[in-house]
């Protein structure tokens, strides 16, 4: 079969031998992911859970994450009846409080598999891509139908192929080259499409593969994808998923796409996108010493062993600087205990860092973290809105881990490459 | 009828914040909370019949769905704009809030000018100036027409069921 990634995968997935740009397809989902939005969600449907049941209840992957752990009676509640439903529909996959942040579990535990087509009620969705999965972001409405129907529509998406060549120089991270092709496509360049990471992908770890996919919905796509290779391979076989049974899909000349674009990742620098829209992005010496009061190293998008160890390797015999506060997300239990075990944690905390539990909270100003008027945030997340983090006169930046721990030491934007051991 | 004019990129935050996402998710406790971080007045002032005209992407960030079923609650007509982002579009599809794309429509707004909609025919009159819209496909319109997703859920589930037992 010829075509596009998203041509491909939602033509099989809709049983059609061919599908084109623009045309309406009726899908099954193999997973749909749902958080602490869950109790919402079942909320819509009540009464029809009692007469027509859960479509399928090992589709169903529930990881409570956003108010973690509760900070109100009502959150307690939240979770309260997400635990309900879990127990009396006899839901497979449930992770409680302190397990991490969905879009980690998804994928450490081995349910985002190649080939796979998954929804999610948060926009986050999109970083299974990572893994060669099809992954979209719905809204909760949506996640209700689909827990009574088990199907949806889905639109086939034009594509954009970004072709990616060279290698990332040393304190350049995937977190700039994302932040880079975002500004360059701008918040709605990839609207309704389907995006394909080409190239010399095979530079980018999984981490920094999850960092960029995570951040596709952020240009407006509607999912973001790298290819099948050996090193996806190892990462699945590593959760016991035998390869075997790994059945990827990716794009066959003769593909049309919408846009094509290069990016030399040798010229990549470090970036950082300025308040309010997250394709505001400049080099960071555009932005050299602006103030900063709070700095947040982790979530979803940059929470991971790797993310935690390059800036330990930069604090380590440092300390942030008077006045400021470092937060440390981990985006999950098991990345902290790895964090823990590897030495970078303890490095971190040593510096002036505070631990959070693996959590969503702080990123959308829902729980820890908040902000106050004339404060300057710089941060790891995927978002920079205004009242994001839980105060409209408060001002997000957002960049790289590298870039996070060496401004950290000085108290206002850096440049690592100015970094001297 | 007013009208409510906008940018660019309003995305899902400034819409309705991210501090409200699990405290608030009937239309009762989101109405109060409508894009208060961009403008005070919008939640005390919107009425029933208006329209929301705006930029490119509206509606980007977030899965949330409350700034749709809010915007529907509150009786908008329709949001007229020159684009939407995706998620956005089909959480409002799903509450069987109109959204319209039509960046001529937007531009060509005047002050005073009174807009009505003619969904049927995909036809927007802005004061004196007419302009067509694509129809929604097939599959899409009949969500919309039943009134939102859940309601066609439940008829297909509905009639799912009676042709069962009728086997």
């Amino acid at each position: 079969m010829i075509g596009t990634f998203a041509e491909k995968i939602l033509a099989q997935k809709a049983g059609l031998s061919r599908v084109r740009p623009g045309q309406i397809v009726t899908v099954k989902p193999d997973l749909l992911l749902t958080h602490d939005n869950t109790a919402a969600i079942i909320g819509k449907i009540g009464d029809d859970l009692k007469k027509y049941n859960v479509f399928d209840r090992e589709k169903h992957i529930i990881v409570l994450d956003h108010v973690v752990p509760a900070s109100s009676q009502k959150a307690a509640e939240n979770h309260q009846k997400v635990r309900d439903y879990v127990k009396e529909y006899k839901i497979k996959h449930f992770y409680d409080v302190g397990e991490g942040i969905c879009h980690q579990i998804v994928l450490e535990k081995g349910h985002a598999q190649p080939g796979m087509l998954i929804l999610g009620s948060d926009s986050h969705t999109c970083t299974y891509g990572a893994l060669n999965a099809f992954a979209a972001g719905i809204d909760r409405t949506e996640a209700a139908a689909l827990l009574l129907t088990g199907e949806t529509w889905l639109k086939v998406p034009h594509s954009i192929r970004i072709y990616l060549s060279g290698k990332l120089p040393a304190m350049v991270t995937a977190k700039d080259l994302i932040l880079e092709i975002i500004g360059k496509l701008g918040a709605d360049g990839a609207n309704y499409c389907s995006v394909e990471y080409h190239g010399d992908v095979d530079h980018l770890n999984m981490e920094e593969r999850m960092t960029i996919a995570n951040m596709g919905v952020e240009m407006g796509a509607k999912n973001s994808v790298f290819l099948y290779d050996e090193q996806t391979a190892r990462y699945l076989t590593e959760r016991n998923i035998p390869v075997k049974a790994q059945r990827f899909v990716w794009a066959d000349p003769p593909a049309v796409y919408r846009q094509t674009i290069d990016v030399e990742m040798d010229k990549a620098e470090p970036v950082v996108a300025l308040p309010h829209c997250v394709d505001n992005v400049v080099p960071v010496t555009d932005v050299l010493g602006t103030p900063i009061h709070q700095f947040l190293l982790g979530t979803c998008t940059n929470g991971r062993l790797t993310d935690f160890e390059t800036a330990a390797g930069i604090l380590k015999g440092r300390h942030i600087a008077e006045g400021c506060r470092l937060l440390l997300l981990p985006a999950s239990k098991s990345i902290l205990q790895q964090t823990m075990a590897s030495g970078a944690m303890q490095v971190l905390i040593e510096a002036g860092g505070m631990l959070l539990p693996p959590s969503c909270g702080p990123c959308l100003g829902a729980h820890l973290g908040v902000l106050a008027p004339g404060e300057r945030c710089l941060s790891t997340a995927n978002r920079n809105f205004k009242g994001r983090m839980g105060c409209a006169e408060a001002e997000i930046f957002l960049a790289g881990p590298q870039t996070i721990a060496w401004s950290a030491v000085h108290g206002k934007i850096s440049d690592p490459r100015q970094i001297r051991s | 009828m007013n009208v409510w004019k906008y940018g660019d990129n309003i995305n899902t935050d400034m819409l309705f914040p991210g501090r409200y996402t699990y405290t608030c998710s009937t239309a009762e406790e989101i109405k109060p909370h409508l894009l208060e971080d961009m403008d005070k007045e919008f939640a005390g002032k919107i009425k029933s019949g208006d329209v929301i005209l705006a930029g490119k992407n509206f509606g980007c960030g977030s899965s949330r769905e409350q700034p749709a079923l809010g915007l529907k609650a509150v009786g908008v007509l329709a949001i007229v704009a020159e684009s939407f982002a995706r998620i956005f579009y089909r959480a409002s599809l799903n509450q069987g809030l109109l959204l319209i794309e039509c960046p001529e429509a937007v531009q060509a707004y005047q002050p005073g000018d009174v807009i009505t909609i003619d969904q049927e025919n995909g036809r927007i009159h802005v004061g004196d100036k007419a302009f067509s819209y694509p129809p929604l496909p097939r599959a899409i319109m009949d969500i919309w027409q039943a009134g939102g997703l859940l309601p066609y859920a439940r008829q297909k589930l509905a009639s799912a069921k009676k042709g069962d037992t009728h086997v």
